[in-house]
């Protein structure tokens, strides 16, 4: 008999396809067999009567430390958090150590991600050695080991002529050639953003224009090269006007934002709580708000938690000396809701686009829909169940969460990937 | 001088962070209880009881001569034990953290911790792990509370009041705790400060500060009653923000011709260590208006009182 798991009554958003409405979804064999009004038994049935029922939620950007600093996370700590946090699918950033920049990297990443049987767990490749923004890394042998993408996150790739090289050198291959946008030369030294509460805490500033400068440069290559370009967390109202210009001129440009950079301004760092030490970092109440506007008129095309987890030892450290990061993979689905389905920026189906065929589309990956066929990931929320977020309990091994102890709405209760449940309240 | 004595204010942080957060009322307590603690200086035995029993560590991560021996004496003249610590740290990730290092300090029984640091808000985030009291001897370009302190106090022992007043300070604002704490103080406390210097070393959002900022000196120096000069501080330049020495001074300097232009009566002033030639000229530095030693001295009776009453609100909240 076959292996059938017929999901019933919930509200099915499926945005690829245009789907808002209650009815059921039945996976066969770990592929999505059928979503409508299916009268049939099943054997092993769910009732998902208030419901909401998505594809599989993707976070395009999160860190999961593995190799190198496995005492922060490891990439089975880190899908055990994603999926009991709705991921069907995680992304990797490569700035381990020693960094993702071989296909063997790659392939390493995989193999423990398929042992920790948690989520798909994919990853980026670097864009260059070691990150150092001189040499190109191998992103032929890492495309074929199957990297979605290539990024220096954690830093960007300064000098415009390797930039443009890697840009060149990467339409071989059509994968996304993704940017923490970050020109060094504004602010190299800055702990936070540069502005009135950098100026009173006596803390060194990153500059909107180190985001702005090197994004701005990068659609200009983007225009040479017309190679597929994602700028990562952006943050300031600057760059959403950038990126509204490129979008204008329909060239191949995306870009994601952060649940922290929708909640939380500069502001925060007042008491020098090391939590909220992120970069790009905390920006003002102006940002925020474009940034939601952003996200409205549709310029935004991912959602990502930027997971970024490190030890209370090293956050406890000074502002200048602690690491940067926010861990909230644990907590984004509520987080996004808080930021955007309560104050009513945008609806249900938009947010769900966002985390599913939206980011999938980008990474080019095979996923994000219930169309018939498609590998049995489903997400299962209940929208209206508040909580309070509790760190203590979180799957992640860090617990550098700036929300612990906020009140959120919508919980997800079950996680199914390729037909198979992998996390349940 | 007569003056209203702020009465029976009672006195409630037994931290000292910053004057940003202090009003006018608490900063001018701190100044009324200096002014009673300068008369032990000039007594032969200079001590007084009030601190006896009590331990004050000198915790310093940077190079401090004057702020450290200040503390001490200070310290000392109210009868403390205190303890130096002194330790230059490049990066603070390596080997004991700053909270162990003062948890460990902390297990040995003291009572006050006088911390400078090269990372702004490291005061804050002692004073939120440890019970001990706290007092910020300079936390990376954030605040200098005491060397605040001490130039207000200096001002009000010269001019009697801030109503009015008019002060310029001088040269690398955007690097400087002096300045942050001076301007706090100063403006709290009701005088108008100018800063003056290269757009470059004038930190950013300065339209949100309670200042008013000018490029030139030329056209400040007529106007102010007090002028305090700040340090080029090399040690913290990041990149050039002035083509040359040569340059600085010839835009910002304070030299002997442009203090003909000044009011007769103007205060010269400047936190120490000066470079001479560099912001001020050897002349100014020594001459008849300055009163830079006049400052180091009520350097000492302004942190004997904050000492003491840091002391005294850490008993009351026992």
């Amino acid at each position: 008999m076959a292996n059938e798991l017929l999901i019933k009554n919930g509200r099915v958003i499926d945005p690829a396809n245009g789907v808002d409405k209650k009815c059921d979804v039945l996976i066969v064999d770990g592929f999505v067999a059928e979503v409508g009004r299916i009268d049939k038994q099943a054997k092993d049935i769910i009732d998902a009567t208030g419901k909401i029922v998505t594809p599989g939620l993707i976070d395009m950007h999160v860190h999961f430390r593995e190799p190198g600093d496995e005492e922060e996370e490891t990439i089975a700590s880190g899908s055990a958090a994603a999926v009991a946090a709705g991921f069907t699918s995680v992304v990797c950033m490569p700035n381990t150590k020693p960094p993702i920049q071989s296909e063997t990297d790659v392939e390493y990443i995989h193999r423990k991600g398929r042992q920790a049987r948690k989520t798909h767990v994919y990853t980026m490749g670097c864009i260059t050695k070691d990150s150092e923004g001189i040499e190109l890394a191998e992103m032929g042998f890492m495309a074929e080991a199957g990297a979605v993408g290539f990024t220096d996150d954690g830093g960007g790739v300064q000098d415009p002529a390797v930039m443009l090289r890697a840009m060149k050198y990467v339409t071989m291959f059509d994968k996304v050639i993704a940017q923490h946008c970050q020109d060094d030369s504004y602010g190299k030294d800055g702990v936070m953003n540069a502005g009135y509460n950098s100026t009173v805490l006596g803390l060194p500033g990153i500059d909107i224009l180190a985001e702005e400068a090197m994004l701005w440069r990068d659609i200009q290559l983007v225009k040479k090269t017309l190679v597929r370009y994602h700028a990562q967390h952006i943050s300031t109202a600057g760059s959403v006007e950038l990126i509204r210009q490129a979008k204008k001129m329909s060239l191949p440009v995306t870009c994601e934002v952060t649940p922290h950079h929708l909640l939380l301004t500069d502001d925060c760092c007042a008491d020098y709580d090391t939590n909220f030490k992120v970069n790009p970092p905390l920006r003002t109440a102006s940002d925020v708000e474009a940034l939601k506007e952003a996200i409205k008129e549709g310029l935004v095309d991912a959602l990502v938690s930027d997971h970024a987890p490190h030890l209370k030892s090293e956050k406890e450290l000074e502002f200048l000396a602690a690491p940067f990061g926010i861990a909230s993979l644990e907590c984004a689905l509520s987080l996004y809701v808080k930021a955007l389905i309560e104050p009513k920026v945008i609806d249900w189906p938009q947010l769900i686009s966002l985390m599913t065929n939206r980011p999938a589309q980008i990474i080019k990956i095979d996923k994000g829909t219930l169309s018939k066929g498609k590998q049995g990931d489903v997400t299962i929320i209940n929208p209206d169940f508040e909580y309070t977020i509790d760190t203590s309990v979180f799957r992640s091994k860090s617990c550098n969460c700036p929300y612990d102890g906020w009140k959120v709405k919508a919980r997800v209760e079950k996680t199914i990937v390729g037909g198979e449940v992998r996390f349940e309240i | 001088m007569l003056r209203k004595k702020s009465k029976q204010f009672n006195w409630q942080h037994k931290h000292l962070l910053g004057l940003r957060d202090l009003s006018a009322e608490e900063i001018t307590f701190i100044l009324d209880t200096a002014e009673g603690f300068e008369e032990i200086s000039t007594r032969s035995v200079k001590k007084a009881p009030p601190l006896r029993g009590k331990v004050v560590v000198n915790l310093f991560f940077e190079d401090s001569t004057r702020t450290r021996n200040s503390f001490t004496l200070a310290a000392n003249r109210l009868s403390a034990d205190v303890i130096e610590f002194t330790q230059k740290t490049s990066s603070v990730s390596k080997g004991e953290t700053l909270l162990d290092t003062a948890k460990n300090l902390e297990a040995m029984g003291i009572d006050i911790v006088v911390i400078r640091h090269n990372a702004a808000g490291v005061p804050k985030l002692l004073s939120r792990s440890i019970n001990a009291c706290v007092v910020n001897a300079g936390d990376g370009y954030c605040e200098h509370p005491t060397q605040g302190l001490l130039d207000v106090y200096t001002i009000r022992k010269f001019k009697g009041s801030f109503d009015g007043l008019k002060i310029a300070i001088v040269g690398d604002i955007a690097h400087s705790r002096v300045a942050r704490s001076d301007m706090w103080a100063m403006t709290k406390l009701g005088a108008e400060v100018i800063f003056v210097a290269p757009p470059t070393l004038i930190p950013g959002n300065v339209d949100k500060l309670p200042v008013k900022v000018s490029y030139s000196l030329d056209e400040v120096i007529e106007k102010v009653d007090v002028i305090n000069m700040l340090r080029i501080q090399f040690e913290r330049l990041g990149g050039n923000p002035f083509p040359s020495v040569r340059e600085y001074s010839h835009y910002f300097g304070l030299t002997v011709e442009r203090m003909k232009k000044a009011k007769p009566d103007i205060l010269v002033m400047h936190p120490g260590p000066i470079n001479r030639g560099l912001e001020m000229e050897s002349e100014v530095a020594d001459g008849k208006n300055s009163v830079i030693l006049e400052q180091v001295k009520n350097g000492l009776a302004v942190r004997m009182a904050v000492l003491f009453l840091v002391n005294q609100a850490a008993a009351q909240q026992q």
